[in-house]
C-alpha cells in the first residue's frame, strides 16, 4: 500500500512547505512531518507530505549488496 | 444597420449571440468568418458546396470537451482541428475540409472565444484544411463547460490504399511515431487539484503530412490509429480485438519522456493509458518495417518513431508487454477512467 | 529517476533470482506473506513470480487500505455525500469502491452529490477554506503512512478554527492486522495457511519503524524482512527470508534501510498520538472485528470529527454472497479460486474491493497476470 516516492528538495518555503522534483516534474509538498531538511535532500513523499528523509549512504549500501549478488552469481 | 463592434477586450458571450438575430450575425461576421476566411464560408450559405474527385471518401466527427480550455502546447480550438484531421488521416486519407460547431456557455469572455477561434483558424491554415461551414449555439450559464466544439472532417483515400483496424495480422510489426503520454500529462499539469508542474507541452499536431509520406513509401500499411483517450494501451487493445490477434510489445522500446514518467509515478498512473494528440500507431508486415521507420524519422512529427512490438496469434487477443525488468505482463484495457491514486 | 530506476534493474534481478534458486533447500517450505498491497502490485506488475523457484510461494496479505475498508463505511460515506450541505473529499482510490446495492461515490457524484477527488488531505482543507458555506468532509483512509498527514490537517483546522471542515476517520493499524492473521486458527492450529515468513511494509515502516515487528518475530517465531516497493527490494527481501528460514532464524531485518529506522518517524508518531486514539474495535473486510486496530479522533478534536458532527452510526453490512475478498485477504484463497473472478467481477464492474484497488490481489492478478492461467 501507500504510493510514496523519493523526490529531491529544490527549495524550502514558508509554512512548512517545500518544492520537490522528480523526473523534471515539480510539486509543492508539506514538510511538517520531517525536521531539519536541506535543499538537495531526498525525501519520501506520500499524499503531498514528506514522510522521511532518504539516507543516501544506506541506499548506496543496498545497491552495493545487489551488485555483490551479481558478482557472486 | 450596424451597431458598435464586439468588445473583444471586456465583453462576454450572452444569449443574444446564439439567438439568430443581429448579435449572432455580428459574432459570425466579426469573429468566425474573419478568422476562418475562405471562399466557401464567404458565400454565407447554410452549407458548403464543392466538387470532389471520384474515389473513396472518409468522413469522421469528434466532440471536444476539455478542461482547462487552454493548456501548454495548444487549446480546445487547435485540438478540434488536429484531432479530426487525424481521424481522417488514420484511414490513409487526404483531409479536404472541416465543419465546426460551437456550443458556448453564456458568460464565456469574448477574449477567450477569440483566442480559441484564432488558434483554430491558424491550425486549419497551417494544415491546409479549411473550415468550410459551421454553427454557433449559446447555452445558459451552468449548462456547459465554457465551450464545446464539434468538428466533422471529410477526406479522400488515395487509390490502392486499404487501411483498417481489422487488418493486423500475425507477423506484423507495430510502430509508434513518438513519445507517449505528452498531451495527457501537459493537460493534467494545469489541473489545480493534481498539484504538480512541468515544462512539458501537449503534442497536439495534425498528422496528415506524416501519413501521406508513410502511405507513399509503404502502401502495404495495414492499420493506423492515433492513441488519444485511453492511450497506447487501450488503442492497441482495440486493434487486437478488431483484428482478432494478440500483441507483444517491449517496454524498453516505447518512447517516453522523463517528465511523463515522473508525473505518472507521482500520481500513480500508467503512462501507457495517458492520452496523445499528435502521435500514431502503425501496423504493417514486418519486412516493410525498417523502410517505414526511416520515412517516419525523416518527418518532423516522427523523429522519435520506434518499432515497439509485433502482432502474434492469440485467441485471447491479449496485449502483453515484455517489461524492462524482464518479466511479462498484460497491458489491459483501461477500466473506467484512470484516477490518481495514493495506494 | 534517482532512487527508483536503480531498483528496477532487470539484470540485477536475474542475479538475485539465481541466488534464491541456488539457496532454497530441498524439503524446506518457503511460504511468504507480503503484507502490503504495494508489494503485491510490484510482484504482479514486474512478473516477479516468474523469477522464483516453485518452493517459494507468495501469499498476498491484507495490506491494502481500500480493500479492507468494510462496506458499511463506504455506505456511510455515500450517505454523507448525499447530504445537500456536504462536499465530500477523498482520494481517487475510493471513488469506484462498491458499497452495498452497487452504489459507489462515483455513481453518487453522477447522481448529483458533491464529491471531489483530492491527492492530499491538505487539499481538502483548502477546499473548506475556499467554500465557507459548504460542510467539507474529508473521507480519510489508510494505514500509518497516510495517518500523519490527516493529523496535520486536523491540527491546522483547529488552529484556524475552520468550522466547516471535518474528517471521517477510517485510519487503521498494521501491527493489529498482522497479529490478527498470526492468531487466526488457519495459521495457528489448522495450518491451512502456511506462513513461514513476512515481507514487512515499506512506507508504513518509515513512520512506525522496525521495532513493532520484533514482537511478532519473537512471539510467533516467524522471520520478518522490511522491504521497499521496487522489484529489486522485493527480490532481495525474499532472498533474506530464504536465508533466515534455512538457518532457522526469526529476526527482524531491514532491507529498506534507506528510509526505515528502528524508531521510525517520532515526530509523525507524536502528532498522531496527539490527535487520534485507539478504537476498542474496528471492522476490517475479511478479518472481521479486530480489537484495537483502528483510530478515532480524540475528544480535543471532536469538533472536527465527522462521525460526531453527522452522527454516523456504525453499521456492519455483509459482502456480496459469492465474493471471496475476505478469504483472499486472509491468504486462504487465491483470486482465481473465487467463482466471481473474471466473469462477474472485473475492474470495469467490480463486486469486491480486491478488484478495485490497483493493489488489490484480484485487480493485480487480472490486470497483469491473467495470461498465466489462460490456455
Amino acid at each position: 500500500m501507500c504510493l510514496a516516492l523519493p523526490a529531491r528538495v529544490l527549495e524550502l518555503l514558508a509554512d512548512e512547505q517545500a518544492m520537490v522534483e522528480l523526473g523534471g516534474v515539480t510539486k509543492q509538498i508539506s514538510v511538517a512531518l520531517v525536521d531539519d531538511l536541506a535543499v538537495g535532500d531526498y525525501v519520501i513523499v506520500h499524499v503531498g507530505f514528506a514522510l522521511a528523509r532518504l539516507d543516501p549512504e544506506e541506499a548506496a549500501k543496498t545497491l552495493a549488496l545487489f551488485a555483490e549478488m551479481a558478482a557472486a552469481s | 444597420m450596424k451597431g458598435p463592434p464586439l468588445d473583444f477586450r471586456n465583453g462576454m458571450v450572452d444569449m443574444s449571440h446564439g439567438g439568430g438575430g443581429r448579435a449572432m450575425a455580428q459574432l459570425v461576421d466579426e469573429l468566425f468568418i474573419a478568422a476562418f476566411d475562405n471562399d466557401l464560408l464567404r458565400q454565407r450559405n447554410d452549407q458548403a458546396s464543392f466538387a470532389v474527385e471520384a474515389g473513396r471518401m472518409v468522413m469522421t466527427t469528434d466532440g471536444y470537451v476539455i478542461s482547462p480550455l487552454f493548456f501548454p502546447g495548444g487549446d480546445i480550438g487547435s485540438l478540434a482541428v488536429h484531432g479530426t484531421i487525424n481521424d481522417v488521416a488514420m484511414a490513409g486519407a487526404v483531409p479536404l475540409a472541416l465543419s465546426a460547431s460551437f456550443i458556448i456557455e453564456e458568460g464565456l469572455p469574448l477574449a477567450d472565444l477569440r483566442r480559441i477561434v484564432l488558434s483554430m483558424a491558424a491550425a486549419s491554415r497551417e494544415a491546409g484544411v479549411p473550415v468550410v461551414t459551421g454553427d454557433t449555439k449559446v447555452v445558459e450559464r451552468g449548462k456547459g463547460d465554457g465551450l464545446f466544439i464539434t468538428t466533422t472532417g471529410i477526406g479522400r483515400v488515395p487509390p490502392g490504399i486499404t487501411i483498417s483496424g481489422d487488418l493486423a495480422r500475425p507477423g506484423d510489426a507495430i510502430l509508434v511515431s513518438g513519445s507517449m503520454g505528452d498531451h495527457g500529462v501537459a493537460v493534467m499539469s494545469q489541473r489545480e487539484n493534481l498539484g504538480f508542474a512541468t515544462d512539458l507541452k501537449s503534442d497536439s499536431a495534425a498528422l496528415h503530412g506524416l501519413v501521406a509520406a508513410m502511405v507513399a513509401a509503404t502502401p502495404s500499411i495495414h492499420c493506423l490509429r492515433d492513441p488519444t483517450r485511453g492511450g497506447l494501451a487501450s488503442t492497441l487493445n482495440e486493434l487486437a480485438h478488431q483484428s482478432g490477434v494478440g500483441m507483444i510489445i517491449e517496454e524498453t522500446a516505447i518512447p517516453l519522456r522523463a517528465e511523463v514518467a515522473g508525473a505518472c509515478e507521482l500520481l500513480g498512473l500508467d503512462p501507457l493509458y495517458v492520452a496523445n494528440e499528435g502521435k500514431l500507431i502503425a501496423i504493417l508486415p514486418e519486412a516493410e518495417a525498417s523502410r517505414l521507420l526511416a520515412v517516419m524519422r525523416d518527418h518532423p512529427l516522427g523523429r522519435e518513431a520506434a518499432v515497439i512490438g509485433r502482432v502474434v496469434e492469440d485467441r485471447h487477443r491479449f496485449v502483453q508487454m515484455q517489461t524492462a525488468f524482464g518479466g511479462r505482463r498484460i497491458v489491459d484495457w483501461l477500466a473506467g477512467e484512470q484516477l490518481p491514486r495514493i495506494c | 529517476m534517482k532512487y527508483i530506476d536503480e531498483f528496477r534493474d532487470g539484470a540485477l534481478a536475474r542475479n538475485i533470482a539465481a541466488s534464491i534458486a541456488g539457496e532454497v533447500e530441498a524439503g524446506l517450505r518457503y511460504a511468504l506473506m507480503e503484507f502490503c498491497g504495494g508489494h503485491t502490485h510490484a510482484i504482479s506488475r514486474y512478473g516477479i513470480e516468474d523469477l522464483l523457484p516453485a518452493q517459494v510461494r507468495m501469499i498476498h496479505g491484507p495490506g491494502c487500505p481500500v480493500c479492507v475498508l468494510p462496506m458499511g463505511r463506504i455506505d456511510a460515506a455515500i450517505a454523507l455525500a448525499g447530504r445537500p450541505e456536504v462536499t465530500l473529499c477523498t482520494y481517487g482510490d475510493l471513488l469506484r469502491v462498491p458499497g452495498s446495492k452497487r452504489q459507489s461515490l462515483m455513481k453518487a457524484k453522477a447522481a448529483g452529490a458533491d464529491v471531489r477527488m483530492v491527492t492530499s488531505a491538505a487539499d481538502a482543507l483548502g477546499i473548506a477554506a475556499a467554500f465557507p458555506d459548504r460542510q467539507v468532509v474529508f473521507f480519510a483512509i489508510g494505514f500509518e503512512t497516510t495517518t500523519p498527514p490527516t493529523a496535520v490537517v486536523l491540527k491546522q483546522a483547529k488552529a484556524r478554527d475552520l468550522a466547516n471542515f471535518s474528517v471521517f476517520c477510517n485510519h487503521v493499524l498494521t501491527p493489529a492486522a498482522i497479529g490478527n492473521i498470526l492468531e487466526s486458527p488457519e495459521v495457528r492450529q489448522l495450518g491451512t495457511v502456511p506462513l513461514d515468513g513476512f515481507i514487512g511494509p515499506a512506507h508504513v515502516s518509515t513512520v512506525i519503524g522496525s521495532r513493532p515487528y520484533e514482537y511478532f518475530a519473537e512471539e510467533y517465531q516467524k522471520p520478518v524482512v522490511i522491504a521497499g516497493f521496487e522489484p529489486l527490494d522485493v527480490l532481495q527481501a525474499i532472498l533474506m527470508l530464504v536465508r533466515q528460514i534455512n538457518q532457522g532464524r526469526y529476526d527482524v531485518e531491514n532491507e529498506f534501510s534507506r528510509a526505515v529506522t528502528r524508531d521510525g518517524n517520532r515526530k509523525a508518531q507524536a502528532l498522531v498520538a496527539e490527535v487520534f486514539e485507539l478504537r476498542p474495535v474496528f471492522e476490517w473486510r475479511g478479518l472481521g472485528q479486530v480489537p484495537y486496530s483502528g483510530l478515532a479522533i480524540k475528544q480535543a478534536y471532536a469538533a472536527w470529527d465527522a462521525e460526531r458532527r453527522f452522527a454516523i452510526a456504525a453499521a456492519s453490512v455483509p459482502d456480496h454472497k459469492g465474493c471471496d475478498c475476505g478469504a483472499i485477504l486472509r491468504g486462504l484463497k487465491k483470486p482465481s479460486d473465487c467463482k466471481l473472478f473474471g466473469n462477474v467481477c472485473t475492474p470495469d464492474n467490480p463486486i469486491g474491493s480486491c478488484m478495485v484497488s490497483a493493489e488489490g490481489a484480484c485487480a493485480a492478478h487480472w490486470t497483469y497476470g491473467r495470461f498465466r492461467g489462460a490456455a
